[in-house]
């Protein structure tokens, strides 16, 4: 009998330690690429924002990049620690589809402003760019306004990316193969001599345009942006192509394992409000798809006068080798 | 002994568990090894990290030769600091650096501009592969060219002087067996690091032909999760490697050399004309390809936004951590490599198994060639199981580090460290000198110079490596290196360029520590 006290004194213990452990806020954890996550990337703004609203505690874990992301997750398999993965692009997506890991996103996201109907039931778009050839006014008087005429007419130098390394270079790749389908090799061919070097990353190459190597650089349309704003210049333009231009969407997505489940959902719906997409295009330099009531920064140019052009992830994720044999190919010819 | 053991058992380990952890992720269909296009880049890569280093140490030779033979010039003490520092600059503020100098619209081609000459230098292509290497390489394998140098006694100057030889006699009889003796450590190392040489060869190679195997890895891990052919492409490497670090020992030079005193040493040769002609030269040529670019970052550095890219407590905060790493990473390297070269001399002289020797300074030399990425992603797998691999990060970090270290540690005290021993294992073995006693009172003061720098090449290359930080990373284990690339990638190149500024400094700092507290270096 005398035992007895200890089951309530025990229950009362344990009930206290469970409500310590709910007053805890939930943690939401948010794989990201590292520079959305820099000082100067979207994150440190997106995250108090979020907290607010939430009553928890969002972390990000900042990895290389997009194509490191994919590597992780697939690496981490359903053990994966992410409620939330983002930064994957369009070109990525069959495959981090095919994992399995990921979850729908149960989101109505009808009223978005993309360039085209977003209808994946999984990934939920957060920006978006075109990739564009930026050229140094200072050096090049009229650029190309057409792919066409950059390849066929054209005599400025250039500074690429690799496919095989980097996501601009796959763009250009695919983008080559949108304009000139089967006749890419020879377009490839042309170009080849004028391409000053074929970088590993963005990062190489913008550097090397900006010490002067070459006029044009791959970059993206919004490019221009950051240098107006963030440096006061109007040195750099983007050479904008009557074809159109290839697109990168980034997206989202939350892991169908997580144990947040609910607030990964709200991340997810957070991250396409207004509030959130008003932070996107002077930190992470892309597109918002949900255009600010007062429009862009004068900086941006309009996306609505950019012609996208995009290949349906599934054909470039069956395509992608073949077609990277085939540019290393013509490269060496 | 024992630890030399312990030190190589790491190495195998990590290679070990890197492939183990791979091979079990990976599906073994038939990988699409064979190729032209593999088979090309494979001849590529041999064609480039082969001139590069017969450029690299070839040039280091006289460069060498001219530091030795000249004590006595303003800034001489500066420009051997200096050497070591272009291999472990991150690879992207080199070829700005490089472009800076050499580009198209670099300082060459602007001088001579002005002058109303279109020299037209194009550097892209194999030139610019070998120029950015022979930038990286060609200074460090003077400065371990160096100390062999100074190590040849002084019984050797004194006994050259009397018997009148000319500086050609000299450099037959005297300085060509010290640099048999040198010359392929120093020449195995800049092969391997030209062989596995990757954002350097595609950024200044102007095209797919030019590209070296690790692209072929890196794609095959990263873009495609292809393990198999990582794997595969991995052992080509490290096929091809081992055959040509075999082949370079074999150049070896293993007579012992006389026991000397080491006294300062007063050569007979200095004052022929054509021998301050040629030492003239060499120097000069060492201030174009060394000072130059790291002129052209300090000037890039000094001239971005300082105030701004200084006050961010983010870049302190990189800084302060990649300073443990380094400061740690240099340490652990520093015994764990010493442990090695200890258990390599005992084999090569007093049991007399030089190629035991020699296999074991080949092993362990072959992490560098192991692609980080490849080890890090099988270690993932590997440890994924049983610990939180992310909270570790830093801890692998250093790790990783430490085993790139390795090889350096171990070619840098590995050939002076052997001569100590050979000059004076049976006068200390008959006087009973054993452990502590004996590292203390004969290997230390002979070898602080080699190890001072063994120090500084470990920290800074710790110090200035991205490696696995980027596969391992999150936001709270940020590094100085990882952070550059950051500012670079948002492209805050101002910035970044103050930060490469920051980074060099701290390696020269680094080295400054090892030099000083550890070599008791003054004046060289």
């Amino acid at each position: 009998m005398p035992t007895r006290p200890l089951i309530p004194l025990l229950t009362a213990v344990l009930a206290a330690g469970s409500a310590a452990a709910q007053a805890q806020p939930a943690e939401l954890t948010v794989y990201t690429y590292s520079s959305f996550v820099s000082d100067w990337g979207p994150g440190p703004q997106l995250e108090p924002l979020f907290e607010a609203e939430c009553a928890c505690d969002l972390r990000f874990v900042g990895v290389e990049d997009g194509v490191a992301l994919l590597s992780r997750l697939r690496l981490e398999g359903p053990s994966t620690g992410a409620d939330v993965v983002l930064g994957l692009d369009t070109n990525l997506v069959a495959e981090a589809a095919a994992t399995g890991l990921f979850a729908p996103h149960d989101l109505v996201l009808g009223d978005l402003d993309l360039p085209y109907a977003w209808d994946d039931p999984i990934f939920v778009p957060y920006d978006y760019g075109h990739f564009a050839f930026v050229y140094d006014t200072e050096a090049l008087a009229d650029a190309p306004d057409s792919l066409e005429a950059l390849v066929y007419a054209s005599d400025a130098p250039l500074l690429i990316q690799d496919p095989r390394t980097s996501t601009p270079g796959l763009g250009l790749l695919l983008w080559m193969r949108t304009v000139f389908g089967d006749a890419a090799g020879d377009a490839w061919a042309t170009l080849r001599p004028r391409i000053v070097t074929v970088s590993a990353g963005w990062s190489e190459a913008y550097g090397l345009f900006l010490e002067g190597e070459a006029p044009m650089v791959l970059s993206y349309v919004t490019s221009p942006a950051y240098h107006r704003l963030a440096e006061g210049t109007d040195r750099y333009a983007a050479a904008l192509f009557q074809e159109g231009h290839y697109l990168q969407v980034e997206v989202a997505g939350r892991i169908a394992g997580s144990d947040q489940p609910d607030l990964a959902h709200r991340f997810l719906d957070f991250l396409v409000s207004a509030d959130a997409q008003a932070v996107i295009p002077t930190t992470n330099w892309m597109y918002p798809v949900r255009l600010p009531p007062d429009g862009l920064p004068d900086a941006f140019a309009d996306p609505a006068t950019i012609l996208p052009l995009l290949i349906d992830p599934a054909t470039v994720a069956a395509n992608r080798q073949q077609w990277i044999d085939d540019w290393l190919a013509a490269m060496s010819r | 002994m024992l630890l030399g053991w312990v030190a190589l058992a790491l190495v195998l380990g990590a290679i070990a568990a890197g492939v183990l952890g791979l091979a079990t992720g990976a599906d073994l269909a038939l990988p699409r090894l064979v190729s032209p296009y593999t088979i090309g880049i494979l001849g590529f890569t041999l064609l480039q990290a082969g001139l590069s280093t017969l450029i690299s140490v070839g040039l280091a030779v006289p460069a060498a030769r001219a530091l030795a033979r000249r004590q006595r010039f303003p800034g001489r003490s500066q420009l051997v600091s200096l050497l070591a520092l272009p291999m472990v600059v991150p690879p992207i503020v080199g070829v700005l650096a490089i472009v800076e100098i050499w580009g198209r619209t670099g300082l060459v081609n602007a001088a001579f501009g002005a002058v109303g000459l279109d020299l037209g230098l194009d550097i892209y292509g194999l030139s610019g592969i070998l120029l950015a290497h022979v930038f990286f390489n060609m200074p460090f394998a003077t400065r371990m060219l160096l100390h062999a140098w100074a190590a040849i006694p002084g019984e050797q100057w004194r006994l050259a002087g009397q018997l009148g030889l000319s500086g050609l006699q000299v450099f037959r009889f005297v300085e060509w067996p010290m640099l048999r003796r040198v010359i392929p450590a120093a020449a195995a190392l800049v092969f391997l690091l030209c062989f596995t040489s990757f954002a350097i060869v595609l950024a200044l190679g102007g095209g797919p032909p030019n590209a070296t195997l690790e692209v072929a890895i890196y794609q095959a891990v990263r873009f495609d999760l292809d393990f198999a052919l990582a794997l595969m492409l991995g052992a080509v490497q490290v096929a091809v490697c081992a055959t040509v670090l075999t082949a370079l020992g074999r150049f070896r030079q293993t007579a012992p050399l006389g026991l000397g005193v080491n006294p300062p040493t007063a050569r007979p040769d200095l004052s022929a004309t054509w021998g301050r002609i040629g030492d003239t030269a060499a120097i000069g040529l060492l201030l174009v390809v060394l000072v130059a670019p790291l002129a052209a970052v300090a000037v890039q550095g000094l001239t971005g936004p300082v105030a701004a890219a200084l006050s961010r407590p983010a870049l302190w905060d990189a800084a302060a951590r990649s300073l443990a790493v380094a400061l740690i990473t240099g340490l652990v390297a520093l015994v764990l490599g010493c442990a090695l070269v200890a258990t390599m001399r005992e084999l090569r002289v007093r049991r007399y198994r030089p190629r035991l020797a020699g296999g074991l300074e080949t092993l362990s030399s072959l992490i560098l060639v192991a692609p980080p990425f490849v080890l890090g992603a099988g270690w993932f797998l590997l440890l994924r199981p049983v610990v939180d691999v992310f909270q570790l990060g830093l801890v692998l970090v250093v790790v990783t580090n430490v085993l790139v270290a390795l090889p350096f540690v171990v070619r840098i005290v590995g050939p002076a460290a052997t001569a100590v021993f050979e000059q004076t294992w049976r006068l200390a073995d008959s006087l009973g000198m054993q452990g502590w006693r004996r590292l203390h009172l004969i290997d230390l003061p002979a070898l602080r110079r080699p190890l001072g720098l063994a120090f500084g090449i470990s920290a800074a290359l710790a110090f200035g490596d991205l490696g696995v930080i980027a596969l391992f990373g999150t936001g709270e284990t940020q590094t100085l290196p990882l952070y550059l690339y950051q500012l670079v990638g948002a492209y805050r190149v101002g910035e970044a360029a103050v930060v490469g500024l920051v980074l060099v400094l701290g390696c020269l700092g680094l080295f400054a520590l090892g030099d000083r507290v550890i070599g008791a270096r003054r004046n060289d």
